[in-house]
């Protein structure tokens, strides 16, 4: 009964977010095939901020596309929110995306003919939200990314930074357990890439994980863990300055 | 399935992509108006043949007979048939049940006078039924009736323009006339659609006509209404029976067409009938290929269009679009442009039709063309189907796309 209680309340401290395992994935390339992930094994609990660096090449997309349901792993186990992941159909993989991830891209991926607003609402409207409703939340959520007058703007109208927010926002707006951020960085200046970090780090302050994917030591340092990669495994995992410090 | 927001986003795809899906509807449009066309030239063909025959009964059969050319059971060729009431009264014994109109016929040129004003006429002398074979028009009056027959009365039927030319606009009806010496009344006036020359006719009983000019039971023709309950191809087989019934009991040979004829409007009504049905059929045969043209035109833009908007399919599902949704919007896109595109062809083409109108009756003997609503309504059908099968193989090229395939697509 001790016992119990005592693996209860573990657990309850420390939700494994996302459990990977001896991951394995590969691509065919003609007859051949590319192995990527040779074993990765990966441990991120609910709240940590976690940057995944590497060169191109390393695997990192990989990984990331496979920590976002957009790709299936051949070995190995991933559990995500305590969730066995395996053999989705594309079905149950857009459930479980809609629910539980949210993501940020390189190129910021907004729908070109939708306004700031729509594109916030939009994940909302897969997950079977009435309109009023969801245009009401989204502008909530850009109000946080500090976008609520350019709520009406369609993306071309909008900076590169101002994307990337409205993006976060769109991230966010389903309010999942991971935020997932594939380079988001990478097409912005310096100092919007400190804006967009910034709001990042406000999100982990607020609780959520985040998890990162950079080729950048400057945003990496930002992140409170930083795990290295190199032709598909792991070859360091640290905790940063800026975690020691909080 | 009505879906608000599904809606609203195939608005705002199909909006913002205008020239696209005006493109794409082009060929779909193109089909359903000549489609549309066709037919109603094909119906327009059809309403000219209908009417030309509408002067006389549907179901009409003529008995007419004349010299023989054949020699028969001892009996001479050249010998001239004649028809008498014994004959008539045996068709109405014979197939009551397959009658629904009989009337007999003398044919005479009289000469119809009134006060100084005198022409000649055709005068056709009859049995009452001769009104609904022939489709008469009572204007004033009334027409021959039982009673006229059995007292032999004097009396007669003018045609409008009869009166019209020998009484003008003054009153007519229940005035005599002299015909050919005798005094008759006018106890009807009437009108016909056949044309003028049926409106410069009159009509007496048949009887009358029998006593007065030859005191015998002559008749040149007799005329048949088939009952309407027979099939097309059973009045045939009545007309062909009634034609080897009389050559039997007149001593006519079997062949000797000249000697005795039935006309049959049952074999008229069915070589139109085939003409029309071979009309249709290569208007369909056009009509639905043109419409598959279109139907693969815009599958084909719509795989295009898929192929432009894969980057956007994959931000969907990333964000968590089903398949599913995605083929439902992309088949629903495809139903609207189809339907709407359809819509503006076959509105196009009603619009040409209503403008034609009459304009090309005497020359091309198209009479009204146009599209029954049951077309209208089937078309509709067929839009929604063909949108279907035009949306279908984009769609599922769309579900298939892979988020991470799509999102690298820069």
């Amino acid at each position: 009964m001790a016992i119990y209680s005592f693996n209860y309340f573990r657990r309850k401290l420390t939700i494994q977010m996302i459990k990977i395992e001896k991951l394995h994935k590969s691509y065919p390339i003609g007859k051949d095939s590319l192995h990527v992930l040779k074993g990765i094994d990966l441990h991120i609990k609910e709240g940590e901020f976690v940057s995944i660096m590497g060169s191109s090449g390393s695997g990192k997309s990989t990984l990331l596309n496979i920590v976002g349901l957009l790709d299936e792993h051949d070995e190995g186990d991933y559990y995500l929110n305590g969730q066995l992941i395996k053999d989705l159909n594309e079905k149950k993989a857009a459930i479980l995306r809609n629910k539980f991830l949210g993501f940020v891209f390189q190129s910021f991926n907004l729908i070109s003919y939708k306004t700031a607003l729509e594109n916030v609402a939009l994940p909302l409207y897969y997950k079977g939200m009435a309109r009023k409703e969801r245009l009401k939340i989204a502008l909530e959520y850009l109000d946080k990314v500090e976008l609520k007058d350019w709520a009406n703007h369609l993306p071309n109208e909008l900076s590169g930074g101002q994307k990337q927010r409205v993006a976060i926002a769109r991230a966010l707006v389903t309010n999942p357990k991971v935020v997932l951020a594939d380079e988001p960085t990478g097409a912005l200046d310096s100092t919007t890439t400190d804006n967009v970090m910034d709001l990042l780090k406000a999100i982990n302050d607020e609780g959520m994980t985040v998890f990162v994917i950079t080729h950048e030591e400057e945003v990496a340092e930002q992140t409170k863990r930083i795990v290295r990669l190199k032709d598909g495994i792991i070859i360091s995992d640290t905790v940063t300055s800026v975690a020691k410090a909080v | 399935m009505f879906d608000l927001d599904r809606w609203r986003e195939i608005f705002q795809s199909i909006n913002k992509n205008r020239l696209r899906s005006v493109m794409s509807g082009f060929t779909v449009a193109f089909a359903i108006l000549l489609f549309t066309l066709l037919f109603g030239v094909a119906s327009g063909l059809g309403n000219f043949f209908k009417t030309a025959f509408a002067d006389d009964a549907q179901n009409m059969m003529f008995v007419r007979v004349g010299k023989t050319t054949k020699p028969y059971k001892g009996l001479q060729r050249g010998r001239r048939v004649q028809l008498k009431n014994t004959d008539y009264n045996y068709i109405t014994d014979e197939y009551a049940d397959n009658i629904q109109y009989q009337t007999a016929r003398i044919y005479k040129n009289f000469s119809i006078k009134h006060k100084n004003k005198a022409n000649t006429y055709s005068v056709r002398a009859v049995h009452p039924d001769h009104q609904f074979l022939e489709k008469t028009i009572i204007d004033e009056g009334r027409y021959l009736n039982e009673r006229d027959l059995k007292s032999k009365s004097k009396v007669i039927v003018i045609g409008r323009l009869i009166k019209k030319d020998l009484f003008g606009e003054k009153l007519a009806l229940g005035k005599r006339v002299n015909v050919n010496g005798s005094s008759f009344l006018i106890i009807g006036i009437f009108s016909d659609e056949g044309g003028d020359n049926e409106e410069r006719m009159a009509y007496m009983p048949i009887t009358t006509a029998q006593m007065m000019y030859g005191n015998n039971d002559y008749i040149n023709q007799i005329n048949l209404g088939y009952n309407p309950d027979l099939s097309t191809d059973a009045a045939i087989a009545f007309g062909e029976k009634v034609e080897r019934d009389m050559r039997k009991k007149l001593n006519i040979h079997p062949d000797d067409q000249s000697a005795l004829s039935v006309r049959n409007m049952a074999e008229a009504n069915k070589f139109v009938g085939v003409i029309m049905f071979a009309l249709y059929l290569i208007i369909a045969f056009i009509g639905s290929g043109t419409l598959v043209a279109g139907i693969i035109g815009i599958s084909n833009i719509m795989i295009f269009v898929i192929k432009e908007r894969t980057k956007e399919f994959g931000i969907r599902k990333a964000l968590g679009a089903k398949p599913s949704s995605i083929v439902g919007m992309v088949v629903q896109e495809s139903v609207l442009i189809t339907t709407l595109a359809g819509y503006a062809g076959l509105s196009l083409g009603t619009y040409i039709l209503s403008l034609v109108g009459n304009s090309l009756e005497e020359q091309y003997f198209i009479k009204d063309p146009s599209v029954s609503p049951g077309i209208v309504i089937s078309a509709t059908i067929i839009l929604i189907i063909s949108g279907l099968i035009a949306g279908y193989v984009p769609a599922k090229r769309a579900a298939k796309i892979k988020p991470i395939v799509a999102l690298r697509a820069d």
